[in-house]
């Protein structure tokens, strides 16, 4: 089961009023690459892994979570207060016509989220490396993200959004190594 | 609706910084579950967080589920403001 | 650990040919991050850690893990 915390894992500050932020950011909710898609596919190989690196896929998936609610926040933060018509000059109009301010899981682009974007082989090292791909994918799409805002606050929220993608990417590299230690051998660093 | 006080968002930072190292040395043991050093940082840290929420609890109630309810004439688990409205 | 990936940089370069039917003027010199991740290998016991306040704004525990991000770009121009 899962516990929640009144609390985010990182303080998320917005500094200027810039709904078209909002657009960008909504990849990292429902897109491909976001935390959405990065929580689901890590919970999800939990149940044909090797034990070894069940912890593991079972933290930063949950650590996902707590990222997917970063990313909310920002969201919200950035369309809360924002009229119609400054919605409609964002370039977000289309998405208010649907759903008002309602979070929805899409993309960028508008394409709603879907399960094909989680991979699952079974196979413990394509599963592995598909993890570590999705991790420098959501890398880089910080990266775009922080070439386009230029709110030096929320830039500060995704700087650490991308740095723990660099982490997480870190220890799948790690598990990688675990499972293909030769038996009884001592790791070497 | 009131705004929060800065001793609030001071506590909560203090929380999450060590939060967050307990976050890292977690993710970090995953991979190390033999590295005693990291174990050891990991109980002191677990502990310390423990103290900052029991503090962060009395003044701004519960921050989890299962936290002891400090002021008991209220249900102040479902009351505003949630993380993403502060 | 052979190399110490304090050696490394976290960002590279490269050029792309620019054709003189090519409709935009050259965007220049391309970049790519190359991040610690990629040079680490299996984390070796008790490297220096962050002080947690420092830790969490950084993003990682480990001062070897930290990378810096900002747009290549817009540092060029200023
Ligand atoms: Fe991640």
């Amino acid at each position: 089961m899962w516990k929640y915390e009144k609390k985010l894992q990182y303080p998320v500050k917005v500094s200027t009023c810039n709904p078209t932020l909002a657009k960008y950011l909504i990849e990292q909710y429902g897109g491909a690459d976001g935390e959405l898609a990065a929580a689901l596919r890590y919970l999800n190989q939990r149940y044909t892994i090797p034990d070894k690196v069940v912890g593991l896929l079972t933290d930063i998936g949950t650590e996902e979570f707590a990222h997917l609610e970063m990313i909310a926040t920002m969201i919200y933060k950035l369309t809360k207060d924002a009229t119609p018509e400054q919605l409609k000059e964002a370039g977000i109009d289309a998405h208010y016509v649907n759903h008002d301010k309602a979070l929805f899981y899409h993309n960028a682009a508008g394409a709603p989220f879907t399960a094909t974007y989680i991979q699952a082989k079974g196979d413990p090292i394509a599963d592995l490396y598909e993890d570590i791909a999705a991790e420098e994918k959501a890398r880089a799409t910080y990266q775009w993200i922080i070439d386009l805002s230029d709110d030096p606050d929320l830039n500060d929220s995704l700087r650490f959004l991308r740095e723990r993608e660099v982490v997480h990417s870190q220890r799948f590299r790690e598990a990688v190594e675990i499972l293909k230690e030769e038996r009884d051998r001592k790791k070497i660093f | 609706m009131e705004q929060l006080p800065q001793e609030y968002y001071q506590l909560l930072e203090e929380i999450q910084s060590v939060d967050f190292v307990i976050v890292e040395l977690t993710l970090y043991l995953d991979t190390h579950p033999d590295d005693y050093n990291a174990l050891q940082q990991y109980n002191q840290f677990a502990a310390y967080s423990k103290k900052l929420k029991d503090n962060f609890e009395s003044l701004f109630g519960p921050l989890e589920q299962g936290s002891l309810i400090k002021n008991t004439d209220y249900w102040s688990w479902s009351s505003s403001p949630w993380p993403w409205q502060v | 650990m052979e190399n110490s990936p304090n050696t490394y940089t976290w960002m590279k370069t490269y050029q792309t040919y620019h054709s003189v039917y090519d409709p935009c003027p050259p965007l220049g010199t391309r970049y790519y991050s190359t991040p610690p991740n990629l040079y680490l290998g299996f984390q070796p016991p008790n490297l220096e850690q962050f002080q947690p306040n420092k830790a969490l704004k950084k993003g990682t525990l480990w001062p070897i893990l930290y990378d810096y991000y900002e747009n290549p770009y817009e540092k060029k121009r200023r």
